[in-house]
C-alpha cells in the first residue's frame, strides 16, 4: 500500500470547521432520522451484537439438547427451528450487518469522504434490518413455530410440509435483501464517487478493496435469494410448481438456485473479514502489507469462482459424472487464491516488529483457524470424499470454522482495532486478552472435536444420537457454553468503551497504523472531511 | 476522482438496472436450468416429447429395462406396470402397459411424471408414445391400461447395460403443466 | 429410580455401557473397525478407496499447515518489537507470488486425478447383479426388491422410554431398525433412491454410500460388499420433526444364506395375508393391545404418545371431532391420509388388523371413550371402495 505517500493533514481546518458542526440531535429522534455514517455504523455494530446474543443463546439450545443422548429439554421439531433460526439469524443478522456497520463507520474515513454517498438511504436500509427481524422472530410465537427446514430451506420441507411461518420467512427475507442491497450499492457509489483527491484505486486499502468487490457480489447474488424465496411462496400459496414435481418442476433445482445465491454469500461473509485481517497485521507488524496487487487480484479471482463452485454443496443430489467433475475442480481452485492470501500475510509478518495487542492476537487467531477451515474446505471439495462428509458434523465443523473464527474473529479484532477511534478511549488490554484467550480455547472445544463426531457418521440437524457420540458431544457441549459465556466479557469491554471507561486515545492510536482514520482525532468528530483531504499522488 | 458535488444518480441506477435484472435472472434460472438438464440428463429428465421412430436395431446387445410406478398420497389410484423388466435391443420398439384403477367414488385427472435412472442414459430413452404426454381423467371405480411405447436410441453409450423408467402419479389440479 | 440419566460421573454406567457396546460390537460380527475419530475404511472395495482419499487429502493440508503455521510462529517468535529491530520494509515479489500460485495448483492436481478416478468407478453402476428400490419417507425407509416379491416398510425400533430418558439406553440406540435391508455378499447391488414426501438422502458409510432420495426423481448408486455382516447408516438429509430417528441397518449375508432368507421371507408374506384373510372379528382387547402398539410406533412421535399433538404442527387426537365423531372421516384419513402433509397414507403401510387396531385405539384412548370397535372387514370395505 502506498499511504506513506499521503500527506499529513493540515490538523487546523477541517477539525476546526468540525468542532463547529458537530451538534446533533439528542434523545431516540438522533437515531432514528440519522444520516451520519457513524451513527448508522455504530447501529449496524449494535443491531448485530444484539443478533449475534440472539443466535447465540439458540446454539445454547441446541448445546444444550445435545449434551447427552436422548431427548432432555426442547422436542425434535422446536429443535430443528432453532437450527433454522439461529442459522438465518446468524448470517443475515449477526455477520452481514457487523460488516456493512464497519463498512459505514470506516470506508468514509478510509477514502476521506465526508459521509456515504446517499445518506438518506443509508437510514432506511439500517432501520429494516429490525422490522425483518422482529417478523423473523415474531414467527417463534406462532402456532407451529419457526421455520424448521434448515436455513437453506430446501422444498418440499419449506413448501408443502411447513406451516404459516413460511410466509412471515419470506417477507423478512424480502426486507433483509432489500437492505442489503442498498447498503451495498450506497458503498459501491461511496467509493466511485466519493474518494478524496489523489486516492486512486491502487492506494485505496484493503478493507476497501474487499468491500467494494463484496458490495457487487452482494448486488449480484442478494435478488435471486429475493427470487429464489418469491418462488418458495408462490408454491406454497398460489399453485406455482417452480419446485413441485407434480406440476413438472424439480425440487433439486431449489437447490441450484438457492446455492447459486448461497455461496457466493459464503464469501460476502468472509471477504470483508479479509480486508480488516490485511489492516491489521501490518499495523502491529510495523511492516508493510505484503503483495497488495496480488491481495486485490486473489479477492476478485475468489469472487469470481464464487459464481461457478455452487453445485459443490449438492454433490449426492444426483449429478452427472461431468458435472461432478467439473464443480470439483472450480472448488479446488479456489484453494489457490485463498492461499495466496494466507501466505502475503505471513509474509507481511516475516521480519516485521510485531507486538500483540488483543486485535493481534484476534488476527493471528483468525488466519490459523480460518486456514484449518480452508482445509476441511479442500477435503469437502473432492467429490467421493464428500459423500462421506456430507451433511454430517464434518461439514457443521468446518463452516464454523470459516464463519466463527473466520467471520466473527475477523469483525471481533476490527472492533479491537478501531473502537478507539470511535470512542475516543482505549479498551481495556487485560479485559481483551482475557477474551481473546477464553474465546480462543472454547471456540477450539467447540468446533474442533465436531469434525471427529463428523467423520465417525454422526449426522447435522438431529436432536438425538447413537451413544458412541456421547462423550464427543458433552465435551463439545461444553466448549459451546464456555465460548457463550467468553462473549460476556466483549460485552464488557464494548460498554466500558462506549461509558468512556479507559485510558484517553490518541489521533495515532497504534503506532504501526497507517491510513487517512488515523489522522483525524479520536474520537473521530461528527462530521469528518467535510473538506477533501489532500493526498499527495507520488510513487 | 470523485468530487462531492458528483451527481450519484447516474451509477445508483445502472447498479438497481443490475439488481433486478439479477432478480429476474433467478426466476430464468429455470428454463436454462431444463434446458440443462434435457442435454445432459441431470436428475434423469426425458424430453416430455414423440420421438422420431426408430430407424436401425442394434442386434450386437441386450438392455435390461425396469420399470417401477409409484404414486403420490393425493391420488387414491392403483399404479402398476404390467411387468417389472424386459431385455430389447438398442432401436427396437415395445409397449408396455401400466394399470391403473381410481379407487375412489369420485372421476379424477391424474399426471404421471417420468424419471429416468441413469441420468445420462435419460436422453437416449425415446418414447414414441406415452400416457405422461397428457392428463389422464379416469371415472370413479374406472380402470385401463396407458401404453407407453418406447425404444433406446441404438447411440446409447457402452457403460449402460441398465435403464430404470420411473413414473410418479401424481392428481392433476386441472390446471394446464406446461412442462 | 425409573429416570435415567446419562452422566460423565455416572462410573458405574460407564463401565457397563462401554462392556456392553465393547460385547456387541464382538458379536455382531462387524468386518470393520470403526473408529470414533475419523470415518470407515468401510466394506467394500470403493469405500476403502474413499478413506484413502480422504487420509491422503488429510496429510497433504497436515504438511502444508506445519510449514505456513510453523514460517508464521517462528517469525511471531523471532520478529518482535521487543527483540529490538527495526522492521524491514519490503512489501511485495512477483517471483515469490508466482512460486505460491503454482506450487498449489501443482498440489491440487496431484489430488484431483485420484479424486476422478475414484469418482468415475462410483457412478458406474451398470451390470449389477440385483436391484433394490429404496424409498423414503416421513420417517422410514420402504425396501423394495425388484428381482423377488418382496416389500417392506423398516422403521426405527428404539422404544420411546429410551428416547424420554426413561429406560435404560442400549447398546443399539437409535441404530436399530424392525426390518433390516437383507442383501447377499459378493454380488454388486444396484440401489434406486426415491422419496415419497420431501428430500431424504440414504446413507451407509460402510459402503461410501450418500444419496438423495428426490420426491418424484430416482438416483442411482451401487455398492459390492465383500463380507456378511451389519452394516448401519442413517438419514442424511433435514426431512423434517423424525429426522434424527429414522436409521438404515443392511444384514449382509453369504449368497445362500440370503437366497435362504428370500425364500422364508415369500413364504412369511403369503402365510400373514393367509392369516389376516382368514381372521375373523376381533375383540376388544385384542384391538386395543395391538392399536396401542401400532400407535406407539407410527402415530406418536407426531401425534404424541398422550394423543395431544403438538399445537400448530400435528394436530391433537385426544377430544378431536374426528376421532371422537366422524367415524367415516377418521377411517379415510388414517387410510388415505392427508395430501401434503406428514399425514401419510397408512391403508398401504399397515395391515388391515393394524389399520383396525389403531383406529379403534384411536377411538377408545384418552378419554375417547366413544366404545367404537372397528374391526378388519370394515378396513376392507374401505380400502376396496375407496374414497
Amino acid at each position: 500500500m502506498n499511504q506513506e505517500n499521503i500527506q499529513p493533514i493540515d490538523s487546523t481546518a477541517p477539525h476546526h470547521h468540525d468542532q463547529v458542526d458537530d451538534h446533533k440531535p439528542r434523545g431516540i429522534s438522533r437515531w432514528l432520522y440519522t444520516t451520519n455514517h457513524k451513527d448508522i455504523g455504530t447501529l449496524y455494530l449494535l443491531f448485530s451484537l444484539l443478533m449475534l446474543f440472539t443466535g447465540g443463546s439458540m446454539a445454547m439450545v441446541i448445546r444444550a439438547e445435545l449434551f447427552q443422548p436422548g431427548l432432555q429439554f426442547v422436542d425434535p421439531h422446536f429443535f430443528n427451528q432453532m437450527t433454522t433460526v439461529h442459522g438465518l439469524v446468524m448470517v443475515f443478522g449477526a455477520i452481514m450487518p457487523a460488516f456493512v456497520g464497519l463498512a459505514n463507520w470506516m470506508v468514509p474515513l478510509m477514502i476521506g469522504a465526508p459521509d456515504m454517498a446517499l445518506p438518506r438511504m443509508n437510514n432506511w436500509s439500517f432501520w429494516l434490518l429490525p422490522c425483518a427481524f422482529t417478523i423473523l422472530l415474531s414467527t417463534l410465537f406462532m402456532e407451529g413455530g419457526a421455520p424448521a427446514a434448515g436455513w437453506t430451506f430446501y422444498v418440499p420441507l419449506s413448501t408443502t410440509y411447513s406451516n404459516d411461518s413460511t410466509a412471515f420467512f419470506v417477507f423478512a427475507v424480502h426486507l433483509m435483501g432489500i437492505s442489503s442491497i442498498m447498503g451495498a450499492m450506497n458503498i459501491i457509489v461511496t467509493i466511485f464517487n466519493l474518494r478524496a483527491p489523489g486516492m486512486t484505486w491502487m492506494k485505496l486499502p484493503l478493507f476497501v478493496w474487499t468491500w467494494i468487490i463484496t458490495a457487487f457480489l452482494l448486488i449480484a447474488v442478494m435478488p435471486v435469494l429475493a427470487g429464489v424465496v418469491t418462488m418458495v411462496l408462490t408454491d406454497k400459496y398460489f399453485g406455482t410448481s417452480f419446485f413441485n414435481a407434480a406440476g413438472g418442476g424439480d425440487p433439486v433445482m431449489f437447490q441450484h438456485i438457492f446455492w447459486f445465491f448461497g455461496h457466493p454469500e459464503v464469501y460476502i461473509m468472509i471477504l470483508p473479514a479479509f480486508g480488516i485481517i490485511s489492516s491489521i497485521v501490518p499495523a502491529f507488524a510495523r511492516k508493510p502489507l505484503f503483495g497488495y496487487e496480488s491481495m486485490v487480484i486473489a479477492t476478485a479471482s475468489i469472487a469470481f469462482l464464487s459464481f461457478i463452485v455452487w453445485a459443490h454443496h449438492m454433490f449426492t443430489t444426483g449429478m452427472p459424472v461431468a458435472a461432478e467433475l467439473f464443480f470439483m475442480y472450480t472448488t479446488m481452485l479456489i484453494a489457490v487464491p485463498t492461499g495466496v492470501k494466507v501466505f502475503n500475510w505471513v509474509a507481511t509478518m516475516w521480519r516485521g516488529a510485531m507486538t500483540f495487542e488483543t486485535p493481534m492476537m484476534f488476527a493471528i487467531a483468525f488466519i490459523v483457524l480460518f486456514t484449518i477451515g480452508g482445509f476441511s474446505g479442500l477435503m469437502l471439495a473432492i467429490t467421493p470424499a464428500d459423500f462421506q462428509y456430507q451433511d454430517t458434523y464434518f461439514v457443521v465443523a468446518h463452516f464454523h470454522y470459516v464463519l466463527v473464527t473466520g467471520a466473527l474473529f475477523g469483525i471481533i479484532a476490527g472492533v479491537y482495532f478501531w473502537i478507539p477511534k470511535w470512542t475516543g478511549v482505549m479498551y481495556s488490554e487485560r479485559l481483551g486478552q482475557c477474551h481473546f484467550w477464553c474465546s480462543l480455547v472454547s471456540v477450539n472445544m467447540l468446533f474442533f472435536p465436531m469434525h471427529f463426531v463428523g467423520l465417525a457418521g454422526m449426522p447435522r440437524r438431529i436432536p438425538d444420537y447413537a451413544l458412541q457420540f456421547a462423550d464427543m458431544n458433552a465435551f463439545i457441549s461444553i466448549g459451546g457454553f464456555l465460548f457463550g459465556l467468553s462473549q460476556l466479557l466483549f460485552v464488557a469491554m464494548v460498554f466500558r468503551c462506549i461509558r468512556r471507561k479507559g485510558e484517553k486515545a490518541s489521533a495515532q492510536v497504534w503506532e504501526g497504523a497507517e491510513g487517512l482514520e488515523w489522522q483525524i482525532p479520536s474520537p473521530a468528530p461528527y462530521h469528518t472531511f467535510q473538506i477533501p483531504p489532500d493526498i499527495k499522488s507520488g510513487h | 476522482m470523485g468530487n462531492q458535488n458528483i451527481s450519484h444518480q447516474p451509477l445508483l441506477r445502472k447498479l438497481l438496472v443490475v439488481s433486478i435484472a439479477m432478480f429476474f435472472f433467478g426466476f430464468a434460472l429455470i428454463p436454462l436450468y431444463d434446458v440443462f438438464c434435457r442435454l445432459t440428463g441431470l436428475n434423469g429428465k426425458t424430453a416430455n416429447t414423440v420421438a422420431a421412430p426408430s430407424t436401425r436395431i442394434d442386434t450386437s446387445r441386450r438392455i435390461k429395462v425396469e420399470f417401477i410406478a409409484n404414486r403420490d398420497d393425493s391420488i387414491p389410484w392403483n399404479f402398476a406396470p404390467e411387468i417389472n423388466s424386459l431385455e430389447l435391443n438398442p432401436g427396437a420398439v415395445k409397449v408396455v402397459n401400466f394399470h391403473v384403477k381410481n379407487l375412489s367414488a369420485q372421476a379424477m385427472i391424474g399426471r404421471a411424471v417420468p424419471s429416468v435412472s441413469p441420468g445420462a442414459a435419460a436422453r437416449y430413452f425415446k418414447k414414441i408414445e406415452c400416457f405422461c404426454f397428457t392428463e389422464q381423467p379416469l371415472d370413479a371405480h374406472g380402470e385401463k391400461a396407458m401404453p407407453v411405447q418406447f425404444y433406446i436410441d441404438p447411440q446409447l453409450p457402452a457403460e449402460y447395460s441398465t435403464i430404470t423408467l420411473s413414473y410418479r402419479l401424481y392428481k392433476s389440479q386441472g390446471q394446464t403443466v406446461t412442462r | 429410580m425409573k429416570r435415567y440419566c446419562w452422566s460423565l460421573n455416572n462410573k458405574c454406567n460407564w463401565i457397563l455401557f462401554s462392556f456392553v457396546w465393547w460385547c456387541a460390537r464382538s458379536v455382531a460380527a462387524d468386518t470393520t473397525v470403526h473408529s470414533a475419530y475419523n470415518m470407515t475404511r468401510g466394506a467394500t472395495e470403493l469405500s476403502h478407496k474413499v478413506y484413502n482419499l480422504h487420509m491422503i487429502i488429510f496429510y497433504i493440508c497436515c504438511v502444508i499447515g506445519a510449514i505456513v503455521f510453523g514460517l508464521m510462529f517462528w517469525s511471531i517468535v523471532h520478529h518482535r518489537k521487543v527483540k529490538g529491530t527495526a522492521p524491514a520494509q519490503f512489501h511485495g515479489s512477483l517471483k515469490i507470488e508466482i512460486i505460491w500460485t503454482a506450487i498449489p495448483v501443482l498440489i491440487l492436481i496431484a489430488m484431483a486425478i485420484p479424486a476422478t478416478k475414484t469418482l468415475v468407478a462410483m457412478e458406474d453402476a451398470s451390470k449389477a447383479d440385483m436391484t433394490v428400490l429404496v424409498t423414503g419417507s416421513q420417517w422410514k425407509w420402504h425396501y423394495k426388491y425388484m428381482e423377488y416379491p418382496i416389500e417392506f416398510y423398516s422403521l426405527l425400533s428404539t422404544p420411546r422410554d429410551q428416547i424420554e430418558n426413561n429406560a435404560v439406553k442400549d447398546a443399539l440406540y437409535l441404530r436399530e431398525v424392525d426390518k433390516p435391508l437383507v442383501l447377499p455378499a459378493g454380488k454388486k447391488i444396484r440401489f434406486l433412491v426415491t422419496a415419497d414426501d420431501v428430500i431424504h438422502s440414504w446413507w451407509v458409510p460402510d459402503f461410501a454410500i450418500k444419496k438423495d432420495a428426490n420426491p418424484g426423481f430416482i438416483n442411482e448408486t451401487w455398492a459390492k460388499i465383500d463380507n456378511p455382516g451389519i452394516y448401519r447408516g442413517q438419514c442424511a438429509e433435514l426431512c423434517g420433526k423424525d429426522h434424527g430417528f429414522m436409521p438404515i441397518v443392511v444384514d449382509v449375508k453369504t449368497p445362500e444364506a440370503f437366497e435362504q432368507w428370500v425364500a422364508e421371507k415369500i413364504a412369511e408374506q403369503e402365510k400373514a395375508k393367509a392369516a389376516e384373510a382368514a381372521r375373523g372379528l376381533m375383540t376388544r382387547e385384542e384391538l386395543m393391545e395391538l392399536g396401542q402398539k401400532t400407535y406407539e410406533s407410527r402415530c406418536a412421535v407426531c401425534h404424541q404418545p398422550g394423543g395431544e399433538g403438538l399445537p400448530g404442527a400435528f394436530p391433537a387426537l385426544k377430544g378431536s371431532a374426528i376421532v371422537t365423531k366422524n367415524k367415516p372421516a377418521h377411517l379415510h384419513i388414517v387410510l388415505f391420509g392427508k395430501p401434503a402433509t406428514a399425514m401419510q397414507a397408512f391403508g398401504k403401510q399397515l395391515t388391515a388388523a393394524e389399520l383396525a387396531a389403531v383406529i379403534t385405539y384411536e377411538r377408545n384412548a384418552w378419554g375417547n371413550n366413544t366404545g367404537d370397535l372397528v374391526q378388519i372387514a370394515d378396513i376392507n370395505a374401505v380400502l376396496s371402495a375407496g374414497e
